[in-house]
This record gives C-alpha cells, sequence and structure tokens, in this order.
C-alpha cells in the first residue's frame, strides 16, 4: 500500500488534468486554478527541504573543520542577510532593507553572475580549437556556420562584407531552424511518452528503491 | 578612479571571479561561495515574495482556512526526518507528479509537436514569392527536408541502411549548421557579456575610458 496509493494518485490527477485541458468550462478552469495554487504551496515546502540540505551540508563542513570551512561561513552569512533583507525590506519603516538588498542585487550578486558567464568565453574559444577543426565534411560545416554566425553578429562583418549579417541572419532562420524544429520534435514526443510513463505506473524510479 | 564603494565591491569580485582564468585560488573560492550564498538568497525572496505572500500568508490573514490542506500535504515533505513515516513523504511527490504531468501532456504535445508540424508546412502564401530568402516556397521546401531529414538521423528504432542513411547523412549535414550557428551565437553572447564586464572596469572603475 505504500507504492499503491501515491500510484493511484498519479494515475488519477494524470488522467484528470489530461481531460481538463479539453474542458472548456469555468468550472473546470477553477478546478485547474485551485489545484496550481494547490501544488505551488506544496512546492514551497520543498523548497524548505532543499535550503535545509544546503544549510544542513555547510553546516556540516564548519563543524568538520572541513578544508576551506571558512567559505561556507561566507555563504550561509550571504544567505540568511539576502533572504532578511529582501523579505523585510517590503514592510513599511523598513525601506533602507530594501535598498541594501537592490544594492546587493545589483553590486554584488549580478556583476559575479556575469563574470562566471563571460569567462566562459575563454573556455568556449578553447573548445572551439579543439572541435572547429575541419577534420571531415560534417566538421567543415561546423566550422562554416559557426564562422559566418560570429562574424554576422560582430560590426566587423559587415565591414568585411554588406551581406554576412544577412547570411548570418538565413543561417539561423532556415537550416538551424529546420535542426532544431526536428530535435525539438523528439523532445516533444520524448516528454509526452515519458509523462504517459509516469502517469500510467510504468516509470516507477520517483518511488526511490530503483523502480522496482 | 571611482569613489563609490558599492562600484569597488563590485569590480574586485569581478576580478576574483576572473582570477580562476589563472588558477582555483582563495579570491575565486571567496567570491564563488558568496555568490551561491547571495543567489539562493534572492531566490527565497522571491519565492516568498511570488508564491508564498499570495498563496499562503495573505489566504489565512484573510481566514481562508482552505489554504491549510495544501500546507498539510507540504508538511509531509518532512517526514523525511520520521524513518517510520517515511514513505508517507511520496504522497505530495505523488501530487505534484500527477498534475503537471497531466496537465503538461497536451501542453508539450501543442508546442513542441503541432505547432512545429504546422511551422513546417508549406502554405500557399509561400507561392506569391517562391524565391524570397526569409518566406519563400524554396526556403519552406528546405526547411521541411531539414526538419524530415534531422528527425530520420534520431531514428534509431531501423538501421541506417537504403534510403533512411541517406536521408539521415542529409538530417547530419542541418544538425551540424544548426550547431555550428548555435556554437558561434552562444560564443558571442558570453563574449558581449565580458566586454561589458571590461567596459565596466575600465569605465566606471578606473575612469580609463570615458
Amino acid at each position: 500500500m505504500k507504492r499503491q496509493i501515491p500510484l493511484i494518485i498519479v494515475l488519477t490527477l494524470g488522467i484528470f488534468f489530461f481531460i481538463q485541458f479539453f474542458v472548456p468550462s469555468q468550472i473546470s478552469t477553477n478546478i485547474y486554478q485551485t489545484t496550481l495554487q494547490w501544488t505551488l504551496v506544496i512546492s514551497a515546502f520543498a523548497i524548505v527541504l532543499a535550503i535545509g540540505s544546503l544549510v544542513n551540508h555547510h553546516m556540516l563542513k564548519i563543524k568538520r573543520r572541513k578544508p576551506h570551512w571558512w567559505n561556507s561561513i561566507v555563504t550561509l552569512v550571504a544567505l540568511v542577510v539576502m533572504a532578511l533583507l529582501g523579505i523585510f525590506g517590503r514592510v513599511k519603516g523598513l525601506e533602507p532593507l530594501g535598498e541594501l538588498y537592490r544594492k546587493l542585487f545589483h553590486y554584488v550578486q549580478s556583476p559575479m553572475d556575469q563574470a562566471m558567464f563571460a569567462i566562459l568565453a575563454f573556455y568556449m574559444a578553447s573548445a572551439a580549437y579543439r572541435a572547429f577543426r575541419a577534420r571531415s565534411q560534417e566538421a567543415a560545416l561546423l566550422l562554416i556556420s559557426g564562422f559566418i554566425v560570429m562574424l554576422g553578429v560582430i560590426p566587423f562583418g559587415s565591414m568585411i562584407w554588406s551581406k554576412i549579417p544577412d547570411i548570418a541572419e538565413w543561417i539561423m532562420m532556415v537550416p538551424n531552424m529546420a535542426a532544431k524544429r526536428g530535435i525539438l520534435f523528439g523532445v516533444g514526443l520524448g516528454m509526452t511518452a515519458t509523462s504517459l510513463k509516469i502517469i500510467l505506473g510504468i516509470e516507477r524510479s520517483w518511488l526511490g528503491g530503483g523502480g522496482k | 578612479m571611482s569613489t563609490n564603494i558599492w562600484v569597488w565591491i563590485a569590480a574586485l569580485l569581478s576580478l576574483a571571479i576572473f582570477s580562476y582564468l589563472y588558477k582555483d585560488n582563495p579570491a575565486f573560492r571567496f567570491a564563488e561561495h558568496l555568490f551561491t550564498g547571495l543567489s539562493v538568497g534572492y531566490f527565497i525572496v522571491l519565492y516568498w515574495n511570488n508564491y508564498t505572500l499570495p498563496y499562503i500568508v495573505t489566504p489565512l490573514v484573510n481566514h481562508r482556512w482552505i489554504t491549510l490542506i495544501p500546507m498539510a500535504l507540504g508538511m509531509m515533505y518532512f517526514f523525511r526526518f520520521i524513518p517510520k513515516l517515511n514513505h508517507l513523504i511520496l504522497i505530495p511527490i505523488a501530487i505534484s507528479l500527477g498534475f503537471w504531468n497531466g496537465m503538461s501532456i497536451p501542453l508539450t504535445f501543442e508546442a513542441d509537436v503541432l505547432k512545429q508540424i504546422q511551422g513546417t508546412m508549406v502554405n500557399t502564401s509561400m507561392l506569391t514569392n517562391i524565391w524570397d530568402p526569409q518566406k519563400g516556397l524554396m526556403v519552406g521546401l528546405l526547411v521541411m527536408v531539414g526538419v524530415i531529414s534531422t528527425i530520420t538521423y534520431f531514428y534509431f528504432s531501423r538501421e541506417h541502411k537504403g534510403p533512411i542513411k541517406v536521408t539521415a547523412n542529409v538530417g547530419i549535414w542541418f544538425v551540424m549548421i544548426g550547431f555550428g550557428a548555435t556554437f558561434g551565437y552562444t560564443v558571442m553572447a558570453r563574449v558581449s557579456l565580458l566586454i561589458a564586464r571590461m567596459q565596466f572596469l575600465f569605465t566606471d572603475w578606473i575612469h580609463l575610458i570615458k
């Protein structure tokens, strides 16, 4: 029964909300809206669990004095400060906290976020050096299309030849879109099949114990 | 040089992140952990403002006690810490899985399958200008060939030989052009972020560029 009840819940709700999509009535929409809000409330508790797990991980690191344990203090302090400032910064009379929260976002979090993604440019350039060698016909296509698109989005491309940005756009909109559409089609069918497998109880790995 | 303390903080933290290009070091680890903490804190605030306040706090303040039902279901996640009742954690998971999977089947099928088929179909408006490089009939046919051949390339239920092999090979060309274009586009997006950071450092921080 420990596993049967969750499987029955998934089957019932899965079939119900699949059919609900095709029922154009106000009652059906209301049921959908209420259940959506309920699942958001339920997921709020899952997030508490996830954050608890992160806090626990860092607390253990500090407690056991693991290598670089002082960095865990930084994470925990940053987490608590940011969360408290954001939550209490909206309370009337505590607006300066909200201002500090916005400063932390604009001058601390956002620059680091951008810098993290920016350093990827260097690693991608080194990956490109390995991948973009025209060793076969297919690799040559990869090289040429990548090169044209790179040139097409910078002013230098149009300085070489004014048509390069148009060619780059055509590559993005025609052959690239065709390939993406084919992949998306496969992804869509795969997602639908996986959802059906979960609803019908064929896919049971979420129950734990290796899906047995 | 800037006299704004926040600009200095932003600049030094950016440099701490960039220092990883040399090798892993204490400055990078500090920035990395700070970033993790702030990001989770930011996420908590986001979730609090967008979901907890409107769907939990406000209804309870307004005496809408029905909210206690999903709250009780959500609290079942904490049975994880009681070994004897550990299995009850599957109830909220089952509710979420059932709802999201049932709801997502028609939506995914519509967006990723039906709309894609619709977009690939050759239509009469394409006949007005056959050679138009964006919306012409020839482009429509090329996209159709590209989609069908790409799908064929990812079709593994039959051995790739004969006509399937030929079509799959055409599919590889489209996939390679697509991957190359995506790669180039992503690289340039990262480079533009790098340029933005450099502009910040040289303009806002040390005022070298005016």
